[in-house]
């Protein structure tokens, strides 16, 4: 009984300190962004990685998330008569809940784990070991941009799932069942604020920093091993799904 | 240098599908417009009850949406709802008598202000209140006077059988 309990302490303030220890990277890469950002050419080779290279994905999945919405509001809304107020309801689902989760939890397992193995590979392979020995900080060199990029990828992908979310919606309701298309986009734009819009991005933009900081975080730590690498993508994904879920619960009961 | 400058313009490209986004996302999900807002002349209307009425519902003429409604206050003197209207400048003719009333967009739908035009010659100008306006119909109220009305048209033949 003794042990179990010296076990829990154990690892209650071991998660503590990883706690502790993920808010000091934070802060150390926030140091650092100001002169990152004047290297531009760097951070912009990964928005090419963390952005252009997931928009396929997050496109995709968008369309048929938005296909899907369209089919089933209009099953449920076709049963009380009001199929009009589709486009209301599923525009009002995608640009303040499904746009930013599900482009987070596409981008963690797209981008975030491209950036966990290729920093894993990196520590593995003593790359970032070498630009310390030739006196270059691996943090400011390559794990800053690789934040940055992952950081002003994400609202722009959301931005675009729900707008080709929409799209989807439209694409069904208007275009397969049959919904007026006027009394459609009249009805969204009766419902949808500019709030509404802002709250969406502004979660686009927490979940960016939660996911790039983990993915960024797990791979500059990973064990440097072929089996740490590994161990780091998969806990990357699903550290940043629930902490995506969790923040999203927070951030939703905040701007209710 | 062949391959960065291909990284930087799919970069570009990726920034601007964004703003693209976004763009649309304002233009055609919300409301929102830009630049019109602030152009027109404003009116006035006092009601009883606005019941569900918002800021930015549609004013309309006919059937055409002539403007939108801008402020909506609480008058503490009379306790009455001030709603201020924003008309679009080209519906510059409104007759200064016409009368505003809240109307229900189908059966569940959100509210809105229908003008139906007066037989004045002069029309209206900015700041003018609209004097005749009807307020909205709160479906509560209406079952009540129904229900009550229903209870006494049943009570009556029921004090007769009991004579």
């Amino acid at each position: 009984m003794n042990a179990f309990l010296g076990d829990l302490w154990y690892s209650a303030r071991e998660s503590l300190a990883t706690l502790g220890r993920v808010f000091l990277f934070f802060l150390q890469l926030i140091a650092f962004t100001p002169r990152a950002l004047l290297r531009f050419r760097l951070v912009v080779h990964q928005i090419f990685n963390a952005g252009a290279l997931s928009l396929v994905i997050i496109m995709t999945c968008g369309l048929f998330v938005g296909m899907v919405l369209g089919l089933l509001g209009y099953d449920l809304l076709s049963r009380v008569g009001s199929e009009e107020i589709l486009g209301a309801g599923a525009a009002l689902a995608l640009t303040k809940q499904l746009g930013p989760v599900v482009t987070a939890l596409l981008f963690a397992g797209r981008a975030g784990t491209a950036l966990a193995s290729e920093l894993g590979l990196m520590r593995a392979t003593d790359q970032l070991s070498a630009m310390q020995m030739m006196a270059v900080d691996p943090v400011r060199r390559v794990v800053v941009p690789r934040f940055l990029g992952g950081v002003i990828a994400m609202p722009c992908l959301t931005a675009i799932f729900i707008s080709i979310g929409v799209f989807g919606v439209q694409l069904v309701g208007v275009g397969q069942v049959g919904i007026d298309s006027g009394s459609f986009w009249s009805q969204m734009r009766s419902a949808v604020e500019l709030d509404d819009i802002g709250e969406g991005l502004l979660k686009g933009a927490v979940f960016g920093v939660a996911c790039s900081l983990i993915a960024v975080y797990e791979g500059y730590n990973s064990v440097p091993t072929a089996e740490g690498v590994g161990r780091a993508t998969t806990r990357t994904v699903v550290i940043s799904s629930v902490v995506t879920l969790i923040l999203n619960f927070i951030l939703t009961a905040i701007m209710l | 240098m062949r391959q960065t400058r291909a990284i930087e313009l799919g970069t570009g490209l990726f920034v601007l599908f964004g703003f693209a986004a976004l763009l649309f996302m304002v233009n055609a999900i919300t409301s929102e417009r830009f630049g019109i807002q602030g152009a027109g002349y404003q009116l006035s209307a006092e009601f009883d009850n606005i019941g569900g009425l918002k800021v930015g519902a549609p004013v309309s003429m006919a059937g055409v949406t002539i403007g939108r409604v801008a402020r909506i206050e609480f008058n503490p003197k009379d306790f009455r709802a001030l709603v201020h209207l924003r008309i679009d400048p080209q519906y510059n003719s409104i007759p200064n008598d016409s009368d505003a009333a809240i109307f229900t967009q189908g059966l569940l739908g959100s509210q809105y202000i229908g003008m139906t035009a007066g037989g004045s010659e002069t029309p209206y100008k900015d700041n003018d209140p609209i004097e005749l306006t009807q307020s909205a119909l709160v479906l509560e109220n209406l079952i009540s006077k129904f229900l009550v009305n229903f209870a006494e048209g049943k009570s009556k033949p029921a004090e007769e059988s009991s004579k």
